[in-house]
């Protein structure tokens, strides 16, 4: 088999696994398998910005929080359902990440101090939610639940396994944008400007436009999530959405799957959710309390991937599996 | 009219006069060599034209057309390519896809970009090393990938910083015989470069820069018979 096509041969099983999860499935590990794909998807987003084109946020949480809080108060406060609200969050997400990839890339900010620059958003926009009565402001925005027992996909209402399709959806959607993105034009002129940036300008690649794109469509995938988040939770506390937490969590997935990889996003959350979820079953199983065992055991898997597979656990794979360096 | 035209260049760095009113011709299809020894401004005038940095005086017309101040990306498309004295591979990228980048330039589709990289990557001798990871070659080769990558945009002009620099002999004739095989296919070349062996073999005209200031300029058997030359380059009580 051709390398293409043992990669669509992968691609088609996990399909057909997924899609058919639901019928083998009870609801708490269709909860598991949703929160998967829901960290696939965020790291997908985020692997925009950083894996293809090297820069790295530390505050993707903002763009969750501003899609989350962008459709929930247009559904809250004015009736209008999440298909509508996407396009708005999107446009307030990109909006926000522009301006600050504008202010960084204007300015030379790169590195360490743009990953600054991108926590410093987001955090004073958890502060600035905070101050916002109408929204709610610390007590929390809550989206009306009631018991569903049809999905209402129009309003996103509905039960678990409604939420975990859509989820999916929205995971094959963004692997199948990634993909396409990687090949194309883009995706060469943002690893030219990964590997060095001085080399991209001198073949002619306006670096400054080309990065301001990958913020852009990062931010806009990233508030799709926030988007489904608000939906599926139906609260929203700026001291959760906001929060660095949710920006580290966001990026664990791909940096232990494999940076700048398609498939290390999605191998990624598979591993952190499933084995964080496990081992927060045991402790509770064991009666045993212990606060912070999942953010230890993150602290594990980090330090050992770092130690023994630092290019993340796909691209060996990907290698035993005959599928080339890391696609 | 000459294609590349430097006029009354001038460069400080806080207060250090690193170019100090240039001026030289390279013309259309020639393979003009600036020489002279450290710190001379030789890098400085070649970022000038590169638009690394905007000078602070004169100017700098390719093809008729004023460059002096564009940004680098926009020397590129304008038609001037470079390369770098230290070598900037994208080293996580194969040898293919480095050429890619630049090919995609010309050709804005990635098929086609491909195509015109394989044929760019065969006249380099590095077609058998397309798929390796650029980090993975020897310094001749990345050498070689920096023209590659360079040619790939579809220069009108060359830019060559030190390319033969830490060569053996008989990779800097390899090199050599590239360059003049490309110049005979009608590509004009600027080079700034040490090795006189390779400025000897290769140059139709060499100007020489001493701190800045341009002293002499002519053949290249000429110039190195120059006296003004000889005592820059090996001190002015030295009789040769």
């Amino acid at each position: 088999m051709s390398r293409d096509a043992r990669i669509g041969a992968l691609l088609a099983v996990l399909a057909a696994a997924l899609i058919a999860l639901p019928l083998a499935a009870n609801s708490y590990l269709l909860s598991v398998a949703t929160l998967v794909l829901y960290f696939a998807y965020t790291g997908q987003a985020w692997n925009v910005m950083m894996g293809f084109a090297g820069q790295l946020s530390l505050g993707h949480a903002l763009y969750v929080g501003l899609g989350a809080y962008a459709a929930a108060a247009l559904f809250t406060q004015f009736g209008i359902g999440p298909w509508a609200g996407m396009w708005l969050a999107m446009a307030l997400c990109v909006a926000a990440g522009v301006a600050i990839g504008f202010l960084a890339f204007r300015f030379g900010i790169s590195g360490v101090y743009f990953a600054l620059l991108t926590i410093a958003f987001a955090e004073f926009t958890r502060i600035g939610f905070d101050h916002i009565g109408w929204l709610g402001g610390p007590g929390g925005l809550f989206l009306k639940v009631e018991a569903h027992k049809t999905a209402d996909l129009a309003n996103l209402r509905g039960g678990q396994t409604m939420f975990y399709y859509v989820m999916l959806a929205l995971a094959s959607g963004a692997f199948a944008l990634c993909a396409w993105l990687l090949r194309s034009r883009a995706g060469y002129y943002w690893r030219a400007i990964r590997e060095d940036e001085e080399a991209a300008r001198a073949l002619g690649i306006n670096t400054f436009r080309w990065k301001l794109l990958a913020v852009a469509i990062s931010a806009a995938m990233t508030s799709l999530a926030g988007v489904f988040f608000a939906f599926y939770y139906n609260n929203l506390f700026p001291e959760q959405i906001f929060h660095i937490s949710q920006s580290i969590e966001i990026i664990l997935g791909p940096i232990v799957g494999g940076v700048g990889t398609l498939f290390g996003p999605i191998l990624g959350a598979a591993m952190l959710t499933t084995l964080a979820d496990a081992l927060n079953n045991l402790v509770a199983a064991m009666g045993w309390d212990i606060p912070g065992v999942k953010q230890v055991f993150y602290g594990v898997i980090l330090l050992l991937v770092v130690m023994f597979v630092p290019n993340g656990i796909w691209p060996p794979i990907a290698k035993w599996l005959g599928l080339g360096r890391g696609s | 009219m000459a294609l590349l035209e430097v006029r009354a260049l001038s460069k400080s760095f806080r207060g250090l006069r690193a170019v100090s009113g240039a001026s030289f011709d390279v013309p259309e299809g020639g393979l003009v060599a600036l020489i002279g020894p450290n710190g001379a401004g030789k890098t400085t005038i070649f970022n000038m034209a590169a638009g690394v940095y905007s000078p602070d005086e004169g100017q700098i017309a390719f093809g008729g057309r004023r460059i002096d101040g564009l940004r680098p990306h926009q020397i590129c498309a304008a038609g001037i390519g470079r390369t770098f004295q230290i070598v900037k591979p994208f080293a996580g990228l194969s040898v293919l896809d480095n050429v890619i980048v630049g090919a995609l330039q010309r050709e804005p589709g990635v098929p086609g970009a491909r195509a015109r990289a394989l044929g760019i990557l065969d006249r380099l001798g590095l077609a058998a090393k397309q798929d390796l990871p650029a980090s993975s070659l020897t310094l001749p080769d990345r050498k070689r990938l920096e023209v590659a990558r360079a040619l790939a945009t579809g220069p009108r002009l060359l830019l060559l910083d030190e390319v033969m620099a830490g060569l053996r002999p008989t990779e800097c004739d390899q090199m050599v015989a590239v360059f003049r095989e490309l110049n005979r296919g009608g590509l004009t070349i600027l080079l700034i470069e040490h090795v006189m062996r390779a400025v000897m073999a290769l140059a139709q005209q060499v100007v020489v820069l001493h701190h800045g200031e341009i002293i002499a300029r002519g053949a290249p058997a000429e110039v190195v018979r120059d006296p003004a030359v000889l005592e820059c380059y090996l001190g002015e009580d030295t009789e040769v």
